[in-house]
């Protein structure tokens, strides 16, 4: 697919544009690290056997994803650090994913519905993103739409199965459905680094994508006979760094290694 | 049928695994083979997923992305491989989930090794190293053995092993070429492992049921002692490469036999474990039961969705 825009080449020379631009693919990169993180967990404590390979594989996607992002952003740095300086040394603060993602495995049809509100989104922003003016970029969410449609797919089978299953997985997936519902909006919040980003060209404007976003959650929802939440207020704050009392556990565990036994080698 | 023409069919069927023929699941076959095959195959899909526990345990503690995404897959393979197995076991007759309540109720087995903790990162190498370094021995022969699917099965299975068994020696380079920490921790986990893993080749040959038996079906190539030996010849060379120390004062190399003495295997703490009291039993089999249990509500909706679905397909066609 073609850019929309073309990059200036001297774009990344200055240093304002270069901190947005990494600003906004830790915001990118994050939600798959703090995603990929959460099923890990589930890994071994599947229902059955095939949705446990089938959430293993999302996860080993969602990491594979932030891998090639977090090693363009130390490109980016242009110092020495890593991938893993990236993922595994920072303060809570500092990791700007929404807080969907960290939201944790309450159940099977917690982790079905917080995955399928993630994959319905990024299916759009990768599908969007293969239009960015930065060509690392479009290489990426060219490399990623594949794996994200079929995320999407496997989520969207899976809600349908538990709202249109029996009495106890409706009542359980709706009620997964209401508490996670609030924090949909936030996908769509933009920081001045991603502002900063739509306006090279670089980053989709997904607001745009909003309303498409909605229908088609929506729609998929009622096919599987689950309502619509009507909610007034939503929550955000994780892409600006303010997470959930779930982040610094999150953290706790994941850091640990790298927390524990400084620049060591593994 | 008579007893002469059972006699008969049993005369040809030993011939056939003679000729080095397979049997299929639709072969006549004795009972008594049906049933030995359901109890090693089940066992042995049985260990492939309680054996997802222990690594488990680390996936979200990885100390690096690479090492994070290597063990989740290999976690990920040992589901896989339990999904072959429970296949292959079911064309003997029996439903995976009379197998998952046997192993849920205790009365089906699997290997003991995986009642021990993964303590630190280093028993990610050590098991790799040494606990699928034994399964390979115990398995490669198992891909010319005599029932057809199982067999198949097992080709796939070792191939995905030995790549297991390589990735963890490579934690356990990587831990041995680092900090002196890293080193210590690396030969702890061999302390902890090493007894473990000679038991996991089975009791003595003495103390052995099924060899016999299992030596005329294929199920079996080498005796259980035969098999350690093998393993432990192997395994010395590669600590040796490392660095680290087998916690055996009684190992040495015997130049008359061209192979190792080893020391007294505690046979106690084999029993112990093998009867469903080591260290971690309870929890592996807490673990299996609670994720069946907890998943119960999810199966039962995904067969009501797939009854709805039909019930509408049908309606339509009818309508049509």
């Amino acid at each position: 697919m073609k850019p929309i825009k073309e990059l200036n080449p001297q774009f990344l020379e200055s240093t304002e544009n270069k901190k947005h631009l990494i600003d906004y693919l830790l915001g990118v990169a994050d939600n798959y690290l703090i995603l990929g993180q959460r099923l890990g967990e589930l890994c071994g404590h599947g229902p059955n056997l095939e949705p446990d390979i089938a959430l293993t594989n999302i996860s080993l996607d969602m990491l594979g994803q932030v891998r090639s992002f977090y090693q363009y952003i130390a490109q980016l740095r242009g110092d020495k650090s890593t991938e893993d300086d990236i993922a595994f040394l920072r303060k809570e603060r500092e990791y700007k994913n929404v807080l969907l993602v960290e939201q944790p495995n309450t159940d099977f049809g917690y982790v079905i519905v917080r995955q399928f509100f993630f994959d319905v989104y990024n299916r759009m922003f990768l599908g969007a993103l293969q239009q960015s003016a930065d060509e690392t970029l479009r290489a990426l969410a060219f490399k990623g739409i594949k794996e994200a449609s079929y995320h999407e797919r496997f989520s969207g089978d899976w809600l349908k199965r538990l709202g249109d299953g029996t009495e106890e997985s409706k009542t359980r997936v709706q009620q997964a459905v209401n508490d996670l519902w609030i924090y949909t909006d936030e996908l769509f919040h933009t920081t001045n680094a991603d502002d900063a980003m739509i306006a090279a060209g670089v980053a989709p404007d997904m607001l745009q994508l909003k309303e498409y976003y909605y229908e088609k959650v929506g729609e998929l929802l009622s096919t599987a006979t689950l309502e619509i939440p009507e909610v007034e207020y939503f929550q955000k704050g994780g892409k600006e760094g303010l997470h959930s009392e779930h982040m610094g556990y999150i953290l706790t565990e994941m850091q640990y290694m790298q927390r524990a036994y400084p620049d060591s080698k593994w | 049928m008579s007893e002469a023409e059972i006699k008969n069919l049993e005369v040809q069927f030993d011939a056939k695994i003679a000729r080095d023929e397979k049997i299929e699941p639709k072969d006549w076959m004795p009972e008594k083979y049906r049933k030995t095959h359901i109890r090693q195959i089940s066992q042995h899909a049985h260990s492939e997923i309680v054996g997802m526990l222990p690594e488990g345990n680390w996936i979200t503690r990885a100390p690096s992305l690479r090492r994070k995404v290597a063990l989740l897959a290999k976690v990920q393979d040992e589901a896989g491989h339990g999904l072959y197995l429970y296949s292959a076991c079911e064309t003997l007759g029996i439903t995976r989930e009379q197998l998952y309540e046997d192993l849920h109720s205790g009365k089906a087995k699997y290997s003991s090794i995986f009642n021990y903790p993964t303590m630190t990162w280093a028993d990610m190498g050590a098991i790799g190293w040494l606990v699928d370094g034994a399964a390979i021995i115990n398995q490669v022969p198992l891909c010319s053995t005599s029932f057809g699917p199982y067999a198949r099965a097992m080709v796939r299975v070792c191939k995905e092993e030995s790549f297991h068994q390589r990735q963890g020696y490579e934690i356990m380079l990587s831990l041995c070429n680092g900090s002196e920490e890293q080193k210590e921790m690396a030969q702890d986990a061999l302390n902890r492992w090493w007894w473990p893993s000679l038991m996991m080749l089975g009791p003595t040959d003495a103390a052995s049921t099924h060899t016999e038996q299992s030596m005329k079906w294929k199920l079996k190539r080498k005796t259980n002692d035969e098999l350690r030996q093998q393993f432990i010849d192997q395994t010395v060379p590669q600590a040796e490469l490392l660095g680290l120390t087998i916690p055996d004062p009684d190992l040495k190399w015997n130049d008359e036999k061209g192979s190792y003495d080893f020391g007294e295997i505690d046979w106690d703490e084999f029993w112990q474990v093998v009867k469903g009291h080591g260290p971690m039993n309870k929890k592996r089999l807490d673990d299996r039961r609670n994720a069946w249990n907890n998943g119960a509500w999810v199966r039962e909706a995904a067969t009501a969705y797939a009854a709805k679905q039909k019930l509408k397909k049908e309606e339509t066609a009818q309508a049509v």
